[in-house]
């Protein structure tokens, strides 16, 4: 295939397009026009913060994730919790997370961009997030300092993952305006662990992904 | 591996001929019933949770026919934006052009993984370029290399596995139910859920053959567990990755895929080439808009409040997301069809589709019939209404037949797409071109569409026909053990259907009827409307 074979593609389904519909418009009069569509479902939420807090845990363990409800001074002491019952001696970490989280005596190894098979000696990862939402019990972490590449949260089988109380919001609307900022950075919305229901529609945990999940919401 | 005949509308049969052959296939209906029931039941619960349902499927329905008013506009824009961001934009007009671009480039990525000993911000010393070109086909000939792979309906559509192996690429599926299809050499039958004519047996009789174990139990979680293993040494050494996408984001150039195994993630972020081939359909204006999609589709499709994992990544990153994901990064933007069904003012709404497969699990023919039965990768309602426009109608004609037209397709689309509506449009130009465009009617089916519509155009002829039916049926009911009535026989052209199966006999009371005289009494206080 050339180039201009190539061109030609684009032109010939784009003048098409437009021979049906009619010329590309202004971005202002699209824009207009997409401002004007109606929404009329719920934006947030009138629930108050408590309530908010407990239908994220509700929904969390609705998908079999393990749910730690902490003060920041408690994070360390949970990890090392965790990583123990796991018996682990080793924790992989992106750049960026916050220091006060590793507890003393367990080895946490900085992601400095492993190749896939690297990344498969792990069995634990600790991350941050930029948000969760309550009301489908998601998680969204994005390519930010203390939450790191999409890959070094998928190929370990456990996810520790610290969630902030004043960062989850009720709906998904909620989410979305918050992450309008950052939208072109590589965002993953979790809801749970790693799930299949494709043999008899029997729910399983773990297929890929982590098959573990677990999450600390701080105070 | 790939093979078996491929779902080709072209060369399928038609809809009657297969679909009185699978409704002979006792298993299969049986595993497609379960399933179909259990996503819905689920589904229901879900959804009814959400008190602005109605509100988002109005919202999703204007956003998508906002967007296909606007398609030049936002294709371009999408366009624009996913090439600033390092992505590489591809147009393709049909199939076999979609087929040359995705194996050229990974042609080209396979070429580029066996020059580059090591890549710059990876560690030396890793295995890298060494694996293709390990392994035989079964027919003895080399591989040249391979590509790992995410369900993708459009994929499939343009048969692409098929030309990637021609040149000596395979294709390993790795959503668990494409494997199960892939290795059982058999055709999806469902758009989310491909596999769901398979019980646990037959999945287990394909893993151990396919995957040589010895040894493998039979709970789905034992199945899963031999899937993992199989597909993670995949995942961790192929470097060329082909997947679908749920939505294009024309305001940032942003792409999305909702999925569920985390496979997904895998093919996007592991290998350092990502070909992404999607429809001109699946553009969305601005990110804001995945807050109605992102509501309704999980919900729908496979009745959970969101899908366990959904990505959207831009480009190839830019700053400190660089290195997150692939180092190139295409999209292949087909039309394939696509444009004819934009031609059609009336049947345009098809292109609104999310592929959420909530009409398949909805409707009683699909039910009845499995899959396979549409002779088309789209099956069910949307399959009905999609294939005969992307293909022309003269292919899959008895398609737009395929339908009861009892609407409960149209009930639970979160697009409000009126497949109903769109089904007699077809019907209607199904006849014409049979009639050559004449508008005489000459055959017995234009006639009955023709009466069809003089009766659906008129609420009184309508209450009319329906008192008829239920006075011509009546010498042909029989009652059951629970004195239900059932007609086993009808005449003529209708019969078709009593061969294969009993009918339910008209209710003596229509809902309309019903509704009048709840309202003439008065409704009962608090009683869900
Ligand atoms: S037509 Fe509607 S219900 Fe059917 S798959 Fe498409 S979006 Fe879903």
């Amino acid at each position: 295939m050339t180039e201009s074979s190539a061109m030609s593609s684009r032109e010939a389904i784009l003048s098409r397009v437009r021979g049906i519909v009619g010329e590309a418009r202004d971005a202002d009069t699209v824009g207009l026009e997409w401002a004007a569509l109606p929404r009329a479902y719920n934006a947030a939420s009138a629930a108050d913060r408590d309530a908010v807090l407990l239908r994220l845990i509700d929904r969390l363990h609705d998908y079999d994730a393990q749910v730690y409800r902490v003060s920041p001074e408690e994070i360390a002491g949970t990890v090392r919790e965790i990583v123990s019952l796991l018996g682990l001696t080793e924790v992989l970490v992106p750049a960026g997370l916050a220091q006060g989280w590793l507890p003393d005596g367990v080895a946490f190894v900085k992601d400095e961009g492993f190749s896939p098979r690297e990344l498969d000696r792990f069995t634990a990862v600790l991350t941050g997030s930029t948000l969760a939402i309550a009301e489908t019990g998601t998680l969204v972490l994005q390519n930010l300092p203390g939450q790191g590449r999409r890959a070094a949260t998928l190929v370990p089988d456990v996810h520790l993952c610290v969630v902030r109380e004043q960062d989850v919001v009720a709906t998904v609307p909620e989410a979305m305006r918050r992450l309008q900022a950052t939208a072109e950075l590589p965002t993953t919305f979790i809801s749970g662990p790693s799930a299949t229901a494709d043999i008899e529609m029997t729910r399983i945990k773990g297929v890929h992904g982590p098959r573990f999940l677990h999450v600390l919401l701080v105070r | 591996m790939s093979g078996g005949t491929a779902l080709n509308p072209k060369t399928a049969p038609p809809f009657p001929i297969a679909a009185t052959a699978m409704v002979g296939n006792t298993q299969l209906r049986k595993n497609v019933r379960h399933a179909t029931d259990v996503i819905q039941a689920k589904r229901a619960r879900v959804v009814g949770e959400m008190p602005d349902w109605q509100a988002l499927r109005d919202a999703g329905s204007a956003v998508r026919e906002h967007t296909i008013r606007n398609l030049p506009f936002y294709l371009e824009q999408f366009e624009r934006n996913c090439t600033a961001a390092g992505g590489h934009v591809h147009w393709a007009r049909d199939a076999a052009e979609a087929r040359a671009i995705v194996v050229r480039l990974a042609q080209e990525a396979i070429a580029r993984g066996r020059t580059a000993p090591s890549i710059a911000g990876r560690p030396a010393g890793e295995p890298q370029g060494t694996h293709p070109g390990a392994g035989e086909a079964a027919d003895g000939v080399a591989l040249q290399g391979e590509v790992i792979k995410i369900k993708s309906m459009t994929t499939e559509e343009i048969q692409l596995n098929r030309a990637l192996e021609s040149v000596g690429i395979h294709p390993y599926e790795t959503d668990l139910a494409e494997l199960i299809i892939q290795l059982g050499q058999d055709q999806p039958s469902h758009i989310v859920v491909p596999a769901l004519h398979k019980n646990r047996q037959q999945i287990r009789e394909i893993f151990l053959r396919e995957m040589k174990l010895e040894h493998l139990g039979e709970s789905p979680q034992d199945l899963a567990d031999a899937a993992r293993r199989f597909l993670r040494e995949k995942f961790l050494r192929v470097e060329t990755a082909i997947s679908g996408a749920n939505f294009l984001i024309a305001e940032t150039g942003g792409v999305c895929v909702v999925e569920s195994e985390g496979n997904g993630r895998m093919c996007l972020t592991l290998p350092k080439t990502l070909i992404t081939l999607a429809g001109i359909d699946k553009v969305v204006p601005r990110f804001q808009d995945l807050e109605v999609l992102l509501q309704t589709l999980p919900r729908s499709a496979t009745g959970e409040r969101m899908n366990p994992y959904n990505s959207v990544w831009t480009g190839v990153g830019k700053g400190y997301a660089a290195g997150d994901g692939p180092e190139h990064f295409h999209v292949v933007l087909i039309d394939n069809g696509r444009t004819e069904v934009l031609a059609d003012a009336e049947a345009r709404q098809t292109l609104h589709c999310i592929r959420c497969g909530a009409c398949q699990n909805a409707c009683p023919v699909y039910r009845e019939t499995g899959g396979h039965a549409y002779g088309s990768v789209y099956a069910g309602p949307i399959g009905a209404i999609l294939t005969p426009q992307l293909l022309g109608m003269h292919y899959a004609q008895s398609l737009p037949y395929a339908s009861s037209l009892c609407g409960a397709c149209y009930e639970v689309c979160p697009v409000k797409i009126n497949i109903p509506e769109v089904l007699v449009h077809l019907r209607g130009r199904v006849v014409e071109e049979n009639t050559g465009g004449l508008k005489t009617i000459t055959n017995p089916e234009a006639m009955a569409m023709k009466a069809a519509g003089a009766i659906f155009r008129s609420e009184g002829r309508f209450r009319a026909a329906q008192r008829l039916g239920r006075m011509g049926e009546t010498p042909l009911e029989r009652r059951d053990g629970q004195g239900q009535k059932w007609v086993s026989w009808l005449p003529g052209m209708l019969g078709g259907w009593t061969n294969v199966r009993d009918l339910r006999a008209m209710p003596q009371q229509t809902f309309r009827e019903w509704w009048e005289e709840r309202e003439r009494k008065g409704a009962p206080a608090g009683e869900a409307g």
